[in-house]
């Protein structure tokens, strides 16, 4: 098969970007969408031009590397794939096919479809995290957990960081993200403890970082390449008003 | 060189106690002033991080990933390992570490080994307390699954997922300790150089991989938990930008690297199906549980599986090794798949194919069941192959996987160059001549957490407390022109043919002559052809682009020209190595029944290789492996 990419080429954060287009020729139907990437940069550095950049490592949707908008949906047309899971049958022959990268405000582009989504991690260092020092824990299973508890616990904790649910989002909101981590450790006993400093610090950060507002339309779960569920979104304002609320009580040094 | 093993004396079971009680400790208010550099943010770069950060260690911790999480680690799929007992089922630590004493064919430090076992337990503690979603029975505690090489469920998993689970864990408390201050985190840092002052590891040269700024980092003690080189055999389960570079950057600068030609295959993969394809995907030893592996008896028969009669299938595995089956080690697995797809049997529109069959377990239990345990390898494996496993059998087919080998270190982590400490898979030292599925979680975790945190204070306390070395000291400087030199050359290379092409050559070179059977004419052969691809590589490479920015051809090229003398290394390794053990399997040694056959009087040694300069042969050196409490015994898993 063959398919036309009109690629997003921007040479850094500084300057401005256009889109190109290429031809991708003589597929096999069963290359993923990033193999199908390799050919066609393999093309340009024969002909001494420069390959397009694009994130990727394990290829195998679990790294969360890869991040593609792919005809204006991130990671492209599949329902819970990441972009390296995306395979060209996933398209017909002939298709133009509009590459992008990620964008948000909170994601400044790198280079051509490479963006920085070092936001996500600054949001983890305020509060994704139990505060366990190494070596201080007791017998894993004095404290027994649900079971119901732990693979809802799963459920959340599935999420890759890919940054996909923000490139749905159409305010840029890291809700998904955020609720999942929070969704994780909010739901086992070993997070109790910190759970109102969690939320509360979370959210502080990822409204610094320059995300925007949730206003519950969901294309972020819908975008998910693990399928989070949004619910977890609904859950985590549950947590942050009872934090709020209860911050507000919060025993204060006389 | 002198490699002295530091192994305490002392009874087995005691050793690491009494190493930890004899051990040197820092005063509290003087660990911030002792600089550590740890190269690398998977399990064991961010368990240790987190760890030294947590102690009061000032931690600088570098990553090539633009986030700690990205690291390969998170692509472990089956689980880890821990001597727990949960399960009644007559586990211990001491048989924790005769399997993998065993599993590792004989060819792994005994003291090594069972402080690994030893440590197990409290990384399942230190995890379970993180939030790691481990699985759980109904009663609240926790499962265990079973293992290749193993007769008890010692397995603690999270779904498919275990490696992703763990890592976050680790991630989770290394971005606590980088928000609190005690961990600075170099994302987009790639390691290029090792700076050695004084014969003592005291910092690194890193290029920004989106700016190209080349930097210097100084320390008084650089830590590497670099991963694997299996990448060198271009197609592997690794991730694609997995690669070697650090580590053997440091063997340039006189770190031994040991036994390199261990290398680890693994049985069930989802075969190659197409010369466009750039990495292969694992599919979880777990899967063995259930999973039953056959191909026809007869040779060519081209039937679909379902219109091949129970009679005309051959369950080798079943069949060659009644005790432990489909369960049977790595090595073994992959190997006999060979074997019988060599003879013609194999499955699939390559031949180079087996089938895993989950029909009977499908019968037995139903497919919700296998749903529950498996459903998302399931699904991976619909999503490359279109097929459905529910359906028909999965087919499978042997794939680089890990590297046992790695740079050597003595019982404290640390290499033959004072100050450069490795984890691991990095590193050489637990899993012998074969690795046991879920050990490698087990030990990055335990280097990370348990172990480098004990044996680090060792080196430190006697470093004096002064700054560390200045960045500009003409060691750090010729380590960075050493580094614009190669970029340089690399851009300014009026060559012809892309890094990949070469990538692409020198695999098939490494798995045609270095892979699962090596013979003395094909290494031979294979230590011929590298350097001359080397040569043809240096002359002819085309990197696009420029330095000052992102550039990914660029990066591939300094990954692909160290590949090019590692690959060199492996080869020799696997040639002086006379003998067939774990995953090194020389068809010359071997019984009668295609067993491996080893060398205990001859090769029961660790062979650890020196650099001696550019094109020049390098020199193996040997450690003695000496067993105080196991004897050297023929593997047998029938």
């Amino acid at each position: 098969m063959n398919v036309t990419l009109r690629v997003w080429r921007q040479k850094n954060a500084e300057t401005e970007g256009r889109f190109e287009e290429y031809e991708a020729k003589d597929l096999n139907p069963n290359m993923s969408f990033l193999e199908m990437m390799d050919v066609v940069n393999e093309d340009l550095t024969d002909k001494g031009e420069e390959p397009i950049a694009f994130a990727h490592d394990c290829r195998e949707g679990i790294c969360g590397t890869c991040s593609c908008m792919i005809d204006g949906k991130p990671h492209g047309p599949e329902h819970g794939v990441a972009t390296c899971q995306t395979y060209m049958r996933s398209f017909n022959d002939g298709d133009k096919i509009t590459v992008e990268p990620f964008r948000a405000k909170a994601f400044p582009i790198v280079k051509d479809l490479v963006s920085d989504r070092a936001a996500f991690d600054e949001i983890m260092q305020a509060g994704g995290f139990v505060s366990i020092r190494t070596g201080a824990a007791p017998d894993a299973n004095s404290i027994p957990v649900p079971k119901e508890a732990a693979d809802l616990a799963m459920d959340a904790a599935a999420c890759i960081g890919c940054g996909a649910c923000v490139a749905a989002c159409k305010n840029a909101s890291a809700m998904l993200f955020v609720s999942a981590k929070a969704g994780q450790l909010n739901t086992l006993p070993q997070g109790q403890p910190e759970k109102d400093k969690r939320v509360l610090n979370m959210v502080a950060t990822m409204d610094e970082a320059g995300f925007g507002n949730c206003t519950n339309q969901y294309e972020c779960s819908a975008a998910c390449p693990k399928l989070i569920s949004e619910e977890f979104i609904a859950k985590f304002n549950r947590d942050f008003t009872a934090a709020s609320v209860r911050s507000w009580f919060a025993a204060k040094a006389l | 060189m002198k490699l002295d093993s530091k192994i305490p004396s002392g009874p087995l079971d005691k050793k690491w106690e009494k190493h930890i009680v004899d051990g040197k400790l820092v005063n509290p208010a003087n660990k911030r002033k002792y600089e550590v550099i740890i190269v690398g943010s998977g399990l064991a770069g961010a368990s240790a991080a987190a760890t030294l950060g947590e102690l009061g260690y000032s931690v600088k911790c570098f990553t090539f990933h633009d986030s700690p999480r990205r690291a390969h680690s998170i692509a472990a799929q089956g689980g880890i390992n821990a001597a727990k007992n949960y399960q009644n089922d007559g586990d211990s630590v001491y048989r924790l570490f005769y399997d993998t004493i065993k599993g590792g064919d004989f060819r792994s430090r005994e003291a090594n080994v069972y402080r690994l076992a030893q440590v197990s337990s409290n990384i399942i503690d230190q995890c379970a307390a993180q939030g790691v979603p481990f699985a759980r029975e109904y009663g609240g505690l926790l499962a265990n699954r079973s293992f290749g090489g193993a007769q008890v469920s010692r397995t603690f998993y999270a779904r498919g997922q275990t490696g992703q689970q763990l890592l976050l864990g680790a991630y989770s408390a290394l971005s606590r300790q980088i928000g609190l201050g005690t961990v600075q985190m170099h994302n987009n840092s790639e390691m290029l150089e090792l700076v050695v002052i004084d014969g003592e590891a005291k910092g690194i040269v890193t290029r920004n991989l989106n700016t190209g700024k080349v930097e210097s980092h100084s320390a008084h003690a650089v830590v590497l938990a670099t991963g694997g080189y299996g990448n060198v055999f271009n197609l592997s389960t690794y991730a694609r930008n997995s690669n070697a570079t650090a580590a053997w950057r440091a063997y340039r600068k006189g770190a031994a690297f040991a036994n390199p030609c261990y290398t680890q295959i693994h049985p069930t993969c989802i075969p190659v199906s197409g010369d466009y394809q750039s990495k292969l995907t694992l599919m979880s030893e777990s899967l063995r549980n259930d999973g039953r592996i056959w191909v026809p008896k007869k040779v060519g028969d081209k039937r679909p599986p379902a219109e091949i009669p129970e009679e005309d299938r051959d369950y080798y595995l079943e069949r060659k090794y009644p005790s432990f089956g489909n369960l049977a080690p790595r090595d073994i697995s992959s190997r006999s798949a060979k074997e019988v797809c060599d003879e013609g049997r194999g499955v699939g529109p390559s031949g180079l194919g087996v089938y895993l069959d989950f029909g009977d377990a499908i019968n037995r239990l139903g497919e919700d069941a296998i749903r529950e345990r498996y459903g998302n390898l399931f699904d991976i494996y619909k999503e490359i192959t279109n097929e459905s496993a529910y359906e028909v059998p999965m087919r499978i087919f042997p794939a680089v996987h890990y590297t046992m080998g790695g740079l050597w270190v003595d019982y404290n982590l640390m290499s033959n160059i004072p100050g450069l400490f490795v984890m691991g898979e990095a590193n050489f030292s637990d899993h012998g001549a074969n690795r046991l599925g879920a050990s490698a979680l087990m030990q990055g975790l335990a280097d990370g957490y348990f172990v480098l945190p004990y044996t680090i204070p060792h080196y430190l306390a006697d470093v004096p407390r002064d700054p560390a070395p200045p960045t500009d000291a003409p060691e750090f400087k010729q380590a960075e022109a050493e580094v614009a030199d190669r970029t340089a050359k690399f851009l300014g290379n009026e060559g012809k043919e892309s890094v990949k092409s070469f990538h692409k050559r020198l695999g098939k070179i490494m798995w045609d002559h270095c892979g699962m059977a090596r013979d003395k004419a094909g290494l031979e052969e294979a230590i011929k052809l590298i350097p001359a691809l080397r040569e043809e590589f240096w002359e002819n490479v085309n990197v696009p682009g420029e330095g000052a920015e992102l550039n990914q051809s660029l990066e591939q090229a300094g990954r692909v020209a160290d590949f090019l003398e590692l690959g060199e290394l492996m080869c020799r390794d696997a040639l002086a190595r006379e003998e067939s053990c774990g995953g090194h399997f020389r068809v010359e040694h071997q019984y009668p029944d295609g067993e491996a056959k080893r060398d205990d009087d001859n090769f029961a040694h660790v062979a650890a290789w020196e650099f001696k300069g550019e094109n020049q042969p390098p020199e193996r050196h040997q450690e003695k492996l000496e067993y105080e409490e196991v004897h050297f015994a023929t593997r047998s898993y029938k």
